[in-house]
């Protein structure tokens, strides 16, 4: 068992490892594209990028439809996994900004009430 | 009084919502305590803006934070991000509607940076922010270095430490 999720982690590994394949996955998140595009927005040969994309298919990160002669990639199964947690963070982010933003009008309001109070007397 | 009131906003805590409303933008609303008037301040005058605009987890120090909240006025955030050189984020606002509405573009991404739009609209004694960040093509989406860009990296990140947790979980 635990040689088999080590297994599994060491595919994890080495497919996230990597910086070009991260954005391959980043890019696949925005869209799906064949091999040849993803070769040129990343500069790099056909060859090469063909090598990227089978580590991610490898760990299930990508899946791979060859129609006629070209050849298209998509997210793999953890796709809607992925989503959600991009919305997630995305949400976390602003909810952590505007916590800190009701912080500061919360002390403006309170500080323009006592002024209002004081102007009053 | 005041105490009361106080202790009341402090059981109330407001959800901030995120929608993708379609593949080339993003919609966040929140509640926030305090009339719209104050909140636009909080977003137009840049020494309140920098006390709540980066997040503590997000990792980077603010430098500088320039504000010129007109139309055609210009903003411009530095941040230390532990490189030679700071990142900077800048654009221009392209509307100003005081206490109801900011327009301002997002151009350290050239010309595919995404336009963000807020909108303040009393509730209350709250306001409803609803914040779009919409890009100009799903092509500029797809490149843009956008906050969204970002967080996507941030997740990948974060997947990457989570592996690594695993990995020596599991007696590596």
């Amino acid at each position: 068992m635990v040689q088999y999720v080590t297994a599994r982690l060491d595919t994890s590994f080495a497919a996230l490892s990597d910086a070009t394949r991260r954005g391959v996955l980043e890019q696949l998140g925005r869209a799906d594209a064949s091999i040849t595009d993803l070769a040129e927005k990343f500069h790099m040969t056909l060859t090469g990028m063909k090598k990227h994309v089978g580590v991610l298919e490898q760990a299930g990160l990508v899946t791979t439809e060859k129609i006629g002669r070209v050849r298209t990639c998509q997210l793999g199964p953890r796709r809607l996994e992925a989503e959600t947690a991009w919305l997630e963070r995305y949400r976390q982010r602003w909810d952590e900004r505007f916590d800190e933003l009701d912080k500061v009008v919360e002390e403006l309001t309170r500080m323009e009430m006592s002024d209002e109070r004081k102007k009053r007397k | 009084m005041n105490a009361r009131s106080e202790s009341e906003r402090g059981v109330v805590k407001n959800r901030t919502t995120v929608e993708r409303t379609s593949d080339r933008e993003v919609v966040v609303t929140r509640a926030i305590n305090g009339p719209a008037r104050i909140v636009f301040e909080a977003f137009t005058r840049a020494e309140l803006f920098k006390r709540w605009w980066v997040p503590k987890s997000i990792g980077m120090t603010l430098l500088s934070c320039e504000i010129d909240a007109r139309v055609g006025g210009k903003y411009r955030l530095e941040f230390d991000v532990g490189a030679a050189e700071p990142a900077a984020f800048f654009g221009t606002y392209v509307e100003v509607q005081p206490s109801s509405r900011l327009v301002w573009t997002n151009d350290e991404a050239g010309e595919g940076g995404s336009v963000t739009t807020v909108t303040f609209e009393d509730k209350g004694d709250k306001t409803l922010v609803v914040l779009r960040e919409k890009y100009p093509s799903k092509e500029a989406l797809d490149t843009a270095g956008t906050g969204a860009a970002e967080a996507m990296v941030e997740t990948f990140d974060q997947l990457d430490e989570l592996l690594v947790a695993l990995g020596e979980s599991v007696g590596r």
